[in-house]
């Protein structure tokens, strides 16, 4: 094909790149100092004017990760010099890491973490999975009231999950669900479900159904022409409803704070919860926000291709 | 092998009727063709047979066994279709070998081998088989598709047109080779087209359905030379029957608005107003022929020449031989087969010679 290029493409294009650039550096900005600030000594993370260049160090990652108190004096040099590389960070901070025996203490983060990651993961694949089986059915039988029941399952996404959240505490504490991993999984692949379902089944619908009625002709039974035929033909639409279910379930604030305090409190409101007593520490916050981001980032790269695929799906034929 | 009976089949979907009352009697090892245009319920009655669909009333009984509370799986019919007839994401190999993996049918792998090397020569796409399905042409793919049918030596090969979505050369070309494959496979086919020149080219036997309904089953010559009515007349043939308004008057054809008088032979003591029908081939143009028109178009066709003629406000096609040299306008004098006319109600369009074969 010869490339066409009018007066306006060769103006514009460079004008359109720089755009994007301003745009992008605009959306990337709160990254990028949150980014910036988990790097930072403590004294510079809050001063005044902004510092932009800074000798970047992991002593927040270090604090993150510990349980630590203050020195109430100063450390012995010859405890100092054995210390490893880590502990050394702490102290020159004017705090000594927990220890029990020679154990140092795990602060609290990994844990809420490893909360996070759990309860996102399960309600992720019960919702895309449940989302996948539901969308076929409502795809490919004839479902009396079929219309009615797609718009009910719709409906429970119009109000802001919030407006239910006190009703739902009540519920969940006569039931002993609060803070526990079982009761944010079921709260969150509730929320995603009729999500998944709709996306799912706009994938579902586009898979011509006559490769499983052949199929089913060739010898199959209708769900080995499920798992065979449609799961591999959908793959790219349960990437898409996969990424989108995780980063809601991980992002989720509002009923993690409600529901949990301590044992599956996940992530998102403990990192705030620092805050609280004392001079908040900005570096250490940055930094668990820091690490709380990787996540959704790593996932959300691996489907990437999927997922361009997934959001501008409808608009490409096959 | 097997014959396929169809038995007072209905089949509704809510309140559209698909199929009334349907009857069918498919002999073991016959080319049968369902031929009528789009709507007519010939997919339907293909996928009642495959046991995609239930019936609403009626029996399906394939080698005398009814079938109908059996699954797609176990009637073992093979089904060819128009599109998306091959499994994407598969080599071609894999495609073939898909259905005896089945777990009703867990061939053995030399077997297997054995069963896709035969369909591999048989339909010449050896040097195909470890492509990607998105890799080839139309007409491999259906090739491919084919043989995804033969492997499986299934009771009876379903086909819907599988011949509609490839270019007019090619569908020439698999028309003799898919004649030819019955022959050596000796297998029984349904075949559905609205395509009449396969069903005439193809079909040991073919049915003409409309609106859900058999109109005509018979040979192809049988269905050609005595249509039921006035719809298997135009629907079978190309160029399409003449059919002209009139009435008869002692062994003449008077068609109407008094435009020209023409013999018949052998009608009926009839003198009602009637549809007249006759193919193109059966009209002659000669310079003492009894009827004056003039030359309203002209088609080329190579092997002859398809010339509508305007007499009056009628119009009529005839076909001549390709030498035979005439321009838009010209005056020319015509007349028909006295034999070859069929006579069809005016008000029901049925054939009123028509003699149940």
């Amino acid at each position: 094909m010869a490339a066409v290029t009018s007066r306006g493409q060769r103006f514009g294009r460079p004008v359109a790149i720089l755009a994007i650039l301003a745009v992008t550096l605009i959306f990337l900005s709160p990254i990028l100092w949150i980014g910036a600030t988990a790097f930072k000594p403590r004294a510079v993370a809050t001063s005044v004017p902004p510092t932009v260049f800074f000798e970047p160090e992991v002593t927040p990652f270090v604090k993150l990760l510990t349980k630590r108190v203050q020195l109430k004096q100063p450390v012995a040099p010859e405890v100092y010099e054995a210390a490893p590389w880590w502990e050394k960070l702490v102290y020159d901070g004017g705090e000594r890491v927990l220890k029990v025996g020679d154990e140092p203490q795990l602060s609290q983060y990994p844990n809420r973490f490893l909360n996070s990651l759990i309860v996102s993961i399960v309600s992720t694949v019960l919702a895309v999975s449940m989302g996948t089986i539901t969308a076929y059915g409502f795809s490919r039988f004839k479902i009396k009231g079929e219309q009615d029941l797609l718009f009910f399952i719709l409906s429970t996404r119009m109000l802001p999950p919030v407006v239910v959240a006190i009703p739902m505490f009540l519920m969940y504490r006569q039931f002993d669900l609060t803070d526990s991993h079982v009761g944010l999984i079921i709260l969150y692949t509730a929320f995603n479900l009729s999500f998944s379902v709709w996306l799912m089944k706009g994938f579902i619908d586009e898979i011509p159904k006559e490769y499983e009625e052949a199929a089913l002709v060739d010898g199959y039974t209708r769900m080995q022409a499920f798992f065979k035929i449609v799961l591999p033909e959908a793959a790219t639409g349960i990437a898409a409803t996969a990424v989108f279910c995780f980063i809601t379930a991980w992002n989720e604030y509002a009923f993690a704070l409600i529901m949990t305090n301590r044992r599956a409190q996940t992530a998102p409101p403990f990192i705030p919860s620092q805050i609280g007593s004392g001079l908040p520490e900005w570096t250490v916050i940055a930094a668990g926000t820091v690490l709380f981001l990787l996540p959704v980032a790593i996932f959300t790269f691996l489907l990437r291709n999927h997922l361009l695929r997934g959001v501008t799906f409808g608009a490409i034929r096959k | 092998m097997a014959r396929i009976e169809l038995q007072n089949i209905t089949k509704t979907f809510g309140h559209h009727t698909a199929l009334a009352d349907l009857n069918l009697d498919v002999a073991d090892g016959e080319f049968f063709v369902l031929l009528g245009p789009t709507g007519a319920g010939k997919t339907t009655t293909l996928r009642l047979i495959a046991g995609l669909e239930k019936p609403t009333a009626g029996n399906i009984r394939i080698n005398g066994i009814d079938v109908n509370d059996w699954g797609p799986a176990e009637r073992d019919t093979a089904l060819v279709l128009q599109q998306y007839s091959l499994y994407p994401r598969l080599t071609v190999r894999e495609n073939l070998a898909f259905p005896l993996k089945a777990k009703i049918r867990n061939t053995p792998p030399a077997e297997v081998e054995k069963r896709i090397d035969y369909a591999a020569r048989t339909l010449r796409i050896g040097h195909l088989l470890d492509r990607k399905t998105d890799r080839l042409s139309g007409g491999e793919m259906q090739r491919v598709s084919i043989g995804r049918a033969i492997v499986r030596e299934p009771q009876v090969f379903l086909m819907d047109e599988p011949l509609s979505n490839l270019d007019a050369k090619l569908r020439e070309a698999m028309r003799s080779e898919l004649k030819d494959l019955q022959r050596r496979l000796g297998a029984t086919f349904i075949f559905v087209t609205h395509d009449q020149v396969e069903a005439m080219t193809m079909g040991d036997r073919m049915a003409v359905l409309n609106n859900g309904r058999i109109i005509q089953v018979g040979r192809p010559h049988e269905v050609y030379n005595n249509p039921r009515d006035t719809f298997v007349a135009s629907f079978v043939g190309s160029p399409a029957i003449n059919l002209l308004n009139g009435h008869l008057a002692a062994n003449r054809a008077v068609v109407k608005p008094q435009s020209f008088e023409l013999p018949i032979s052998g009608a009926p003591a009839s003198d009602g107003p009637m549809t007249f029908g006759v193919r193109p081939e059966d009209i002659q143009l000669a310079s003492g022929a009894p009827v004056e028109a003039r030359i309203h178009d002209i088609e080329n066709h190579g092997i002859e020449k398809i010339v509508t003629l305007r007499v009056g406000s009628d119009l009529l096609r005839a076909a001549v031989p390709a030498r035979l040299e005439v321009k838009v306008e010209d005056p020319v004098r015509f007349g028909w087969d006295p034999e070859k006319v069929m006579l069809f109600d005016a008000q029901t369009g049925l054939n009123l010679r028509h003699k149940a074969a």
